[in-house]
């Protein structure tokens, strides 16, 4: 057999560190949110107080609420439309616009927040469309879509023609070939798309910023203007919260790929 | 009949759905962009003119775009702020780049060198974090970073320092937070080529004398080329616009790009100006940018 692997120390010891790099600071802040004391470098044993301070917190539940609701809409919006656009682009004809096409829906992936913010309000601003959820539910949906799009279409890719063209062949038409063969091979990539624009949502601080109006601020935004004003320990029960609930998402996420497994290659949550 | 042809039209006219969203929302906007920071800061809502009305008539109209004019961009090229913002987002951006590659390159590495079940588990540990919170990820250093924050009280405790060092508000700082947000974005390219490399390439060339490095320098690094340059463009790009992390990590006595256009349009409320930079910014992009989307299509394509 051919030797398929052939780990130098050196390669151990460049994987060990650089996981403990991405890792190591965010269990910091999850043990710093249990910490009693006030000062954040100062350890007074475990204690929920943040935890409490954080649900007693008025303005941060609502953030909160909101955020939730931004999230949840503009991932479910984004899963159909990106869904609809990577079937398009990979299974559809030629079309004409479609360099046009598959140039803008992958442009957001890289394009600079700060851009893709101003420049959608200002359409909302010309629009004279009143600032609050449904701007930034929009926003989010346009950000979010491309990523679905690139999940879905990599499976799309992965996947085998023969199957739909034998339902075809057997005489289902396009639709209920597709609907009845291809959708369920893709179901898995569809959840992990709707889970990644959904936490991409609850993350994002530029964009919301742009788009939203006075008095509906997103839990980015509430905690940007917090963390400005210097370390609070609140902040770290709030984004530990954040973090088991982004967790909850990449289990579910996960275990959708997992079934799809024995289908080949699993969808990639990138 | 054609059994390539998947679309019936109801579902044709579904699959326009994102077409026209995309239109709308995405490349429209420009258009709003562009023609505002060739507008007036005027103190009114919204705060620019003239602001185009088409019920007011052709002649109005025929006026609106007389006033229209490159104001805005003079300013930039002749102020000062915004050349060195521009020239400070590159140089940050070029370095935070070359540090990403250097850093992810050996995990990617590593990880393209496990056994099959375990590259899988690495890969998912790799892009866990990129799920969770950018912001948390960025707080959770300023955490560690503070002046009586974890690194001091280290360095202290094992008497490498006799004072806290000063990390927040600096470069350095700045850098940690760029190089820890986009590190997956670097190192999942990269793994995708060098785990689709053959060992026995870099076998033979070792077989046949070559030492480790002539090896890497010689037959991995040529070979990997492409999961570089697409980590390097997905790195790259954003990082230029970056706001957040020079904001909240690196010193406010040089802005990047991002820092000015957001400075311009919320403190400054102007917002023709900041439409401007934007647009400068986004010229700044194009090349890098229609490098990335003709990557992205071909390897997205590939499967076909």
């Amino acid at each position: 057999m051919r030797k398929v692997s052939r780990l130098s120390r050196f390669n151990i010891a460049s994987l060990a560190l650089g996981l403990a790099f991405l890792y190591l600071p965010i269990l910091i802040l999850v043990i710093y949110s249990f910490n009693a004391s006030r000062l954040v470098t100062v350890w007074g044993g475990w204690s929920l107080r943040w935890y409490h301070e954080f649900f007693n917190d008025r303005a941060m539940i609502e953030a909160a609420w909101m955020s939730l609701r931004v999230a949840v809409s503009s991932a479910t919006i984004a899963t159909l439309l990106g869904t609809l656009a990577a079937v398009t682009l990979s299974r559809g004809e030629r079309f004409r616009g479609r360099t046009l096409f598959s140039g803008m829906l992958y442009a957001p992936l890289v394009m600079p927040e700060v851009i893709t913010g101003l420049s959608l309000l200002l359409l909302f601003v010309a629009l004279n469309a009143e600032r609050g959820f449904w701007t930034v539910t929009i926003a989010h949906t346009t950000l979010t879509m491309c990523f679905v799009a690139v999940v879905v279409q990599s499976r799309l890719g992965s996947l085998d023609r023969s199957l739909e063209e034998a339902a075809m062949d057997l005489g289902c038409n396009p639709v209920r070939a597709f609907v009845a063969v291809t959708l369920p091979l893709i179901a898995p990539a569809i959840v992990a798309g709707w889970m990644l624009a959904f936490t991409l949502s609850l993350d994002d601080l530029v964009i919301a910023s742009f788009t939203t109006g006075p008095g509906s601020a997103t839990l980015p935004i509430r905690i940007y203007s917090e963390v400005r004003l210097g370390v609070k320990p609140e902040i770290n029960a709030i984004c530990t919260l954040v973090i088991a609930l982004i967790a909850v998402v990449i289990v579910i996420a996960s275990l959708a790929s997992k079934l799809s497994s024995s289908q080949g290659e699993s969808a990639a949550p990138l | 009949m054609s059994s390539r042809r998947i679309f019936a039209r109801p579902a044709r006219f579904a699959a326009i759905a994102p077409y026209v969203w995309m239109l709308l929302f995405f490349l429209v906007p420009f258009g709003f962009v562009l023609k505002i920071s060739l507008s007036q800061t005027a103190i009114a809502q919204p705060p620019y003119e003239p602001v185009f009305d088409l019920m007011a008539g052709w002649e109005a109209l025929k006026a609106a775009f007389a006033a229209l004019s490159i104001d805005n961009f003079r300013l930039i090229a002749s102020d000062d702020i915004y050349v060195f913002a521009y020239v400070r987002s590159l140089t940050v951006a070029v370095t935070a780049t070359a540090l990403l590659l250097v850093i992810g390159y050996p995990i990617a590495y590593g990880m393209a060198r496990l056994p099959k079940r375990w590259q899988a588990v690495a890969m998912v540990l790799v892009i866990v974090p990129f799920w969770t919170s950018f912001l948390i990820r960025i707080y959770a250093w300023i955490n560690i970073l503070q002046h009586d924050g974890l690194l001091n009280q280290i360095l202290l405790a094992l008497h490498l320092v006799s004072q806290p060092v000063v990390w927040l508000s600096t470069d350095t700082a700045m850098y940690i937070g760029i190089v820890y947000s986009y590190l997956p974005f670097m190192i999942l390219p990269l793994y995708a080529t060098l785990a689709k490399m053959e060992p026995v390439l870099e076998e033979a060339a070792s077989d046949l004398g070559a030492p480790p490095w002539q090896v890497f320098w010689l037959v991995t690094f040529p070979l990997s080329l492409p999961g570089v340059g697409a980590g390097v463009l997905l790195c790259f790009i954003p990082i230029v616009g970056e706001f957040v992390i020079p904001d909240l990590l690196a010193g406010s006595n040089s802005l990047m790009i991002g820092q000015t256009l957001w400075l311009e349009f919320f403190t400054n409320k102007d917002w023709p100006v900041a439409s401007a930079a934007a647009i400068v910014l986004l010229v700044l992009l194009l090349v890098p940018l229609l490098l990335y989307e003709r990557l992205q299509k071909r390897q997205l394509e590939q499967g076909r």
